[in-house]
């Protein structure tokens, strides 16, 4: 199936702007193209657009938190689906750039201190990732290695959090909190002094969907494109990839860097959603989930990666509630079950299955 | 002089101390990766069965000796178990099966926190301490160090002097031709696992009169079981000794100086820039010793 997937390519582009703009974001990279899958594409962004004039604003909330999560879902896809690379610490970066978020907006105050902040922290989870994958991937361990690598400096970040519970842990007004977890952090607000808008309840949602359906169709258009096939081409075969001619370990390093600032960026709509970031971010618990939810999904896929996260986050929230303490005994067997049954994950099966669905 | 007599007997033991932890976390990971080239990540769960397996036993009346052999056999069996059911089927796919073992972990730390509560009641160190100057060590803690090296003297006779162990490195130097030559490969990945395990429950049973029981104790582990693996390498024996013995010294030295947080941080680093020289850890750096002459 994977082999199959650099073969012809019609990239001439049939006359119109929106045809042009169609042939960029469809390939062998990507399921669902074609005039019925976008008509669904669209009607599922109008419902979601619409959806906050039909339900509380607690359930809009708690949508907006689902969304959030695909951040981090579609990094993953992008790094371990596409790439091949086993990145087990995504939520790192997740976290880094939620704690970065909180020092800088508490210690610059007003609006412009939440911009800079999320700035900073997703510049900061991207030098992290840059300098995690500089070590791991031009000193060229295997792939088990960066497995181990990227979940071990997770666990030492869970510790090193965890301990900063004293009063010297500050850095300026913002202290860290240790297990307590950092409070306080600001909403993100847009603009300046009193015209600035600060992004809040249904704002949130809107701010979530717009920067999601940006990613996604950004994503799109970068795997379909000539880096999203040496990307590929290193998830199948790095070696043949590399005699071809490719700077392999550069394209790694750019992916994880770029999965890094990806999972960044979640990570602080996730603190500003919260007001609220704690150190359970890095544990081993949660860095589990995204592997969940994107192997569950169909991780060699980005709409995969993206339903996978949805769902399976609201089913465990659903679970939580009724089962209780089961919710993880159910998670981790949802898990093996896709592995060993389900090797590809729930939605290429589906999409399969669909009329006009890819056969590829 | 007096003052700093005590300060370096203190970083010796303290070495003593690492040195032991570092390599009773890693090895029973270390012989699974080395034989398979799996990394199990239910391991910290697998410590975790071997404690709780000693505790529930020893409060159960069995003096401590027969408790911990009993924490250690109910790990082998679980092991064993867990390769025959799931771990055999993903042969050949080496990182789903990492994500297999993964989810084996969730269900595990969960599945023990549900039958058995958040903590058990704890058992309590043995064997009191030795004094020196103003500051005293745990015996028992010393104690633990001897037991790895006995652990690594008795794999070395196993995988030396044991028609298992010739045919175990058969196997892993060539699968095809040591199953052609009649080696049952699948039964010595499955000895190996139960080994492995064995280990594992080993450093559970061990540890566990020195540490708060609860269902996520495995994680404290994991960390140093990770990284004593990656700079080891692949070979079992010379890499996790000499792993053991680096990292032992590194930890041992920012711990003393810095505290406990900067020694697991000294751990990591280290390991991040180790693999940038040698990516194929200890094991590598020897394997180019050997070509090179």
């Amino acid at each position: 199936m994977g082999g199959e997937t650099t073969t012809t390519v019609d990239h001439s582009a049939p006359d119109g702007t929106l045809s042009r703009l169609r042939s960029r974001l469809e390939g062998p990279n990507t399921l669902g193209e074609g005039r019925a899958f976008w008509l669904g594409f669209t009607a599922l962004l109008g419902l979601l657009l619409v959806y906050p004039l039909f339900r509380s604003s607690y359930y809009v909330s708690n949508t907006a938190y689902l969304l959030v999560s695909a951040f981090l879902g579609l990094s993953l896809c992008l790094v371990w689906g596409y790439t091949g690379i086993f990145s087990f610490g995504q939520v790192a970066f997740y976290g880094i750039a939620g704690y970065t978020f909180g020092i800088v907006s508490i210690n610059v105050t007003g609006p412009v201190g939440t911009v800079v902040g999320l700035v900073v922290a997703v510049a900061v989870a991207g030098a992290f990732a840059f300098l995690v994958g500089y070590f791991m991937f031009y000193g060229g361990v295997s792939d088990v290695y960066v497995a181990i690598i990227t979940l071990a400096v997770t666990l030492v970040l869970n510790t090193f959090m965890g301990q900063t519970a004293g009063e010297a842990w500050a850095v300026g007004a913002a202290r860290l909190g240790g297990f307590n977890g950092m409070t306080e952090i600001p909403s993100l607000a847009l603009g300046v002094g009193d015209t600035a808008i600060t992004i809040t309840d249904a704002a949130f949602y809107y701010f979530v969907v717009g920067t999601l359906l940006v990613t996604y169709l950004g994503l799109r258009v970068l795997v379909n494109s000539d880096i999203g096939y040496v990307m590929v081409g290193i998830r199948e075969n790095q070696d043949r990839t590399e005699l071809f001619g490719y700077n392999t370990q550069k394209v790694k390093l750019g992916v994880f860097t770029f999965g890094g600032v990806l999972a960044g960026f979640g990570g602080v709509v996730y603190a500003s959603w919260g007001n609220y970031i704690d150190p359970s971010v890095f544990g081993i618990t949660f860095a589990a989930l995204p592997i969940i939810w994107v192997a569950t999904g169909g991780r060699k896929w980005l709409g995969g990666a993206i339903i996978g996260t949805f769902a399976v986050t609201f089913v465990s929230q659903k679970l939580s509630v009724f089962g209780g303490q089961y919710s993880l005994v159910i998670l981790g067997a949802l898990l093996l079950f896709v592995i060993l049954v389900l090797p590809e994950g729930f939605v290429p099966q589906l999409a399969r299955r669909l009329p006009g669905g890819d056969e590829s | 002089m007096a003052a700093i007599l005590p300060q370096l007997l203190n970083l010796l033991l303290q070495f003593v101390d690492s040195f032991g932890f570092l390599v009773l976390s890693a090895i029973g990971l270390a012989i699974i990766f080395g034989m398979m080239g799996v990394i199990n990540l239910a391991h910290g769960e697998f410590i975790t069965v071997g404690a709780y397996g000693t505790a529930l036993s020893y409060h159960a009346g069995l003096p401590l000796p027969v408790a911990m052999l009993v924490g250690v056999g109910l790990t082998t069996v679980f092991g064993l178990v867990l390769e025959f059911t799931i771990i055999r089927r993903l042969y050949g796919r080496l990182l789903d099966s990492m994500v297999a073992t993964w989810g084996i972990s969730l269900i595990m730390i969960q599945g023990l926190r549900i039958v058995f509560g958040s903590s058990l009641s704890s058992i309590g160190t043995p064997l009191g301490s030795v004094q020196y100057g103003s500051f005293s060590y745990s015996t028992y803690r010393l104690l633990l160090a001897g037991a790895s090296l006995l652990v690594l003297g008795l794999l070395y006779w196993v995988f030396t002097s044991t028609e298992f162990g010739t045919r175990a490195r058969a196997t892993i130097q060539d699968e095809e031709m040591s199953r052609a030559l009649g080696t049952n490969t699948n039964r010595m990945y499955l000895l190996t696992f139960g080994i492995g395990s064995a280990l594992a429950g080993l450093t559970g049973a061990l540890y566990a009169p020195t540490m708060t029981i609860v269902p996520g104790m495995g994680s404290t582990f994991l960390v140093e079981a990770f990284v004593t693996v990656v700079v080891g390498g692949a070979s079992v024996l010379v890499g996790t000794t000499g792993a053991g013995l680096l990292l032992g010294f590194i930890n041992a030295a920012f711990s003393n100086l810095f505290g406990t947080f900067a020694g697991r941080m000294a751990l990591l680093v280290t390991t991040i820039l180790v693999i940038r020289a040698l990516p194929q850890g200890i094991t590598g750096l020897l394997d180019d010793v050997r070509g090179g002459t």
